[in-house]
């Protein structure tokens, strides 16, 4: 099971700012291990955020995005105290979501 | 004109290249822009460092019951009561009179590991340094409670003999010369503006030197994609130095962390931070 996201989110004049870390080893496939064996592909596909049920971000990601990235964008028409949702899908159908409250 | 071509148009063309460099000014003046462009990388990643992941998972670390006899950290004295982690680190190496020892953190987890949770010290000290997927409990722990030390002024206090001894020692430690090289932490650490590539060395032989580096470790390296603790740097100061390993909670490793620890004291401490 991987890690929690760290989710952070805040309302500004009608804006909604959200901050997102992810814990995922992003492998490229094209780095070798100590005994100079390829290691696997193993990265975050598909992001998406979704806020009261809407999709407000969509994502495809690849090989190129950093481990453990962190990914942060705005909204408009968020209020506090509703909810915000976070997903990703990496290569190998690996799923996480995880929530946070707009603060 | 001849026109290049091939391999040998392609050394020519680096000969070029060569001499061109030979005509820009020396590396000091290279160095500070590089410095300055360091900042702004390290500025720009701050926002959104990955080591509050590790501190996520320490802390969640700290909470669960674990070990033979199923219990959590919470019990854990490090230094300032039982259980109270607020500004533990700030004050850390220090006297215990309960083990009649100075610890460092990561000794102290032991401890508490073997006589709280019930742990074996082989157990307890299985991995202090995480690689990969294979996380090191110390590293996530130390980034949790370094983290709740943040702002808080450094204050390791020299009062216990003990204490002074461990100080004394790990001053002993710093400028001992030795190994292969006939280095010592001194050569690379005792003086300003020294370097290893584009990496400024600190100088821990001054105020502003001492305590910019103690302050700022914890901290997760984007080039290892990993959080590494204070600890881990004097490991990898002892491979640079070709010196034998640093033994994990022995009484020279504390010794010399008390020692520049201490000589931290009056800065605000600053870590888990992000380097590159």
């Amino acid at each position: 099971m991987a890690d929690p996201m760290r989710i952070r989110v805040a309302e500004r004049d009608g804006v909604v700012n959200v901050r997102i870390l992810m814990s995922h080893e992003m492998e490229t496939g094209q780095r070798k291990d100590n005994s100079g064996n390829l290691v696997p592909a193993h990265f975050i596909r598909n992001v998406v955020a979704t806020h009261q049920g809407r999709t407000v971000l969509s994502a495809q990601w690849g090989t190129a995005v950093a481990k453990n990235p962190f990914l942060e964008f705005s909204f408009k028409g968020g209020k506090k105290g509703e909810k915000i949702a976070v997903t990703w899908e990496d290569n190998k159908g690996e799923k996480r979501t995880d929530e946070a409250i707009i603060g | 004109m001849k026109r290049l071509s091939g391999r040998r148009g392609l050394r020519t063309l680096l000969l070029a290249a060569g001499a061109a460099l030979a005509l820009l000014p020396p590396a000091g003046a290279f160095s500070q822009s590089a410095v300055d462009e360091i900042a702004k990388y390290r500025q720009q990643l701050q926002d959104g460092n990955p080591a509050e992941l590790w501190e996520a998972r320490g802390e969640a670390l700290w909470k669960t019951k674990r070990g033979p006899r199923n219990v959590s950290m919470e019990g854990c004295d490090l230094g300032k009561g039982p259980g109270v982690v607020k500004g533990a680190y700030a004050e850390l190496p220090r006297y215990f009179a309960d083990a009649d020892r100075v610890m460092d953190l990561e000794t102290r987890l032991v401890h508490c590991m073997t006589t709280q949770q019930g742990f074996s010290f082989a157990e307890a000290t299985r991995r202090p340094f995480g690689a990969g997927s294979n996380r090191s409990d110390f590293e996530s722990l130390a980034a949790w409670i370094t983290s709740e030390s943040k702002g808080v002024t450094m204050n390791v206090a020299l009062s216990h003999p003990k204490e002074r001894e461990a100080y004394q020692i790990g001053e002993k430690i710093f400028y001992f010369r030795g190994g292969p090289h006939d280095f010592a932490c001194a050569t690379c650490h005792g003086e300003s503006g020294k370097r290893i590539r584009l990496q400024d060395l600190p100088n821990l032989t001054e105020k502003a030197g001492a305590q910019l580096a103690y302050t700022t470790w914890p901290a997760y390296r984007v080039s290892q994609g990993e959080l590494r603790t204070f600890q881990w740097r004097l490991n990898d100061c002892y491979r640079q130095q070709r010196f034998p390993d640093l033994k994990f909670t022995s009484d020279a490793s504390i010794a010399l962390t008390a020692f520049l620890a201490r000589n931290a004291n009056g800065a605000a401490f600053n870590a888990p931070a992000i380097k590159r």
